[in-house]
């Protein structure tokens, strides 16, 4: 039974230092200086990923059989619509967080994510557009994915406008909250519309259970790009949520020591 | 490698134009995403830097202010 009780202890452990992690989440300090040496290593990972990447699907993956050199827009489109759904939750969770526990951090966090999930968001229409020309024919067409995800575009930038419409922050904090919460039931139709609706959008490539409709040559720079693209959205999300505290925090002893420092 | 030359690079079979023009729409917004926090973030530190001198320089004044009256 000796094995058993050392497992147990570690995931006790675990779940100790866990839960620590989390609560020192919520404190503004920690946070800045834990951000702070995440940032330092994110960017550099980040953008050699990104390069890489880029260059591996447009320069040494073959073309497609059927869409010839236009089907290297998936490498920027997929990672971005993948994040851009991804970054709604962060949003939507955090939305959560804020509403039931009111911790300031959450709110931090749910406003840092709308714009780096807009932007993520427009990427992935305004490629889809140009990847539609030379595929369908056409730049623009209300298919069920494309117009889910054009309503996506206007939950991210809803969260954004919403905030600036109050001038009491903390009612606006809840308004965003509920914005998002309630914007999550656009996720799943998002990634259920290619079936409920199949229309011109294609249907998915990459299945987590089952063989991917795609050759490994094509595949393993897709799934780096994807890599790339989420370490793109927490060093995003870590930069607004700082930029954001060293104003909101600005009278606090912590943070002008920080600065008397440099 | 798939292409030959830098010049098929370019042209991509006539894909060219749309898979160029797809990369650097996203390029542009993505380091805009990145910069622009980098340096709001700047500047606010810049700013509380000066106003932390501009306090110390007040105190100091303050300061000096007394001594001179005794």
């Amino acid at each position: 039974m000796a094995p058993v009780g050392a497992l147990l202890r570690a995931v006790r452990r675990y779940n100790t230092s866990m839960w620590t992690f989390i609560h020192k989440l919520g404190s503004p300090p920690w946070f800045f200086g834990f951000s702070g040496s995440l940032v330092r290593w994110l960017l550099p990972i980040t953008v050699t990923l990104l390069l890489v990447g880029a260059i591996w699907g447009l320069l040494v993956a073959p073309p497609d059989f059927r869409q010839g050199n236009s089907y290297r827009i998936i490498y920027i489109h997929v990672p971005a619509a993948v994040v851009a759904l991804a970054g709604y939750y962060v949003m939507a969770f955090a939305g959560a967080v804020s509403l039931i526990w009111r911790i300031r951090m959450a709110d931090v966090t749910m406003r840092a994510a709308a714009p780096v999930g807009a932007i993520l968001t427009a990427i992935a229409l305004v490629t889809g557009a140009i990847w539609g020309k030379p595929t369908w024919g056409t730049w623009w067409v209300w298919d069920a994915r494309i117009t889910s995800m054009l309503i996506l575009l206007f939950l991210y930038l809803g969260v954004v406008a919403l905030f600036e419409a109050y001038e009491n922050k903390t009612a606006a904090a809840r308004a965003c909250a509920v914005l998002s919460l309630v914007g999550t039931v656009n996720i799943p139709i998002i990634y259920k519309s290619v079936d409920w609706w199949y229309s011109l959008h294609q249907p998915a490539s990459i299945k987590f259970t089952g063989e991917s409709a795609i050759d490994a040559s094509m595949l393993y720079p897709l799934l780096l790009m994807i890599v790339a693209f989420y370490c793109l959205f927490v060093l995003a999300l870590l930069l607004n949520m700082r930029a954001e505290l060293v104003w909101t925090h600005r009278e606090s002893g912590w943070l002008k020591q920080l600065v008397g420092d440099t | 490698m798939y292409f030959e030359s830098l010049a098929s690079v370019w042209y991509m079979d006539g894909h060219g134009f749309y898979v160029w023009l797809a990369y650097a729409l996203t390029a542009l917004p993505l380091v805009f995403m990145v910069w622009l926090p980098i340096k709001r973030m700047q500047q606010h530190w810049r700013w509380l830097q000066a106003e932390q001198r501009r306090a110390a320089a007040a105190t100091a004044n303050q300061a000096s202010v007394m001594g001179s009256d005794v």
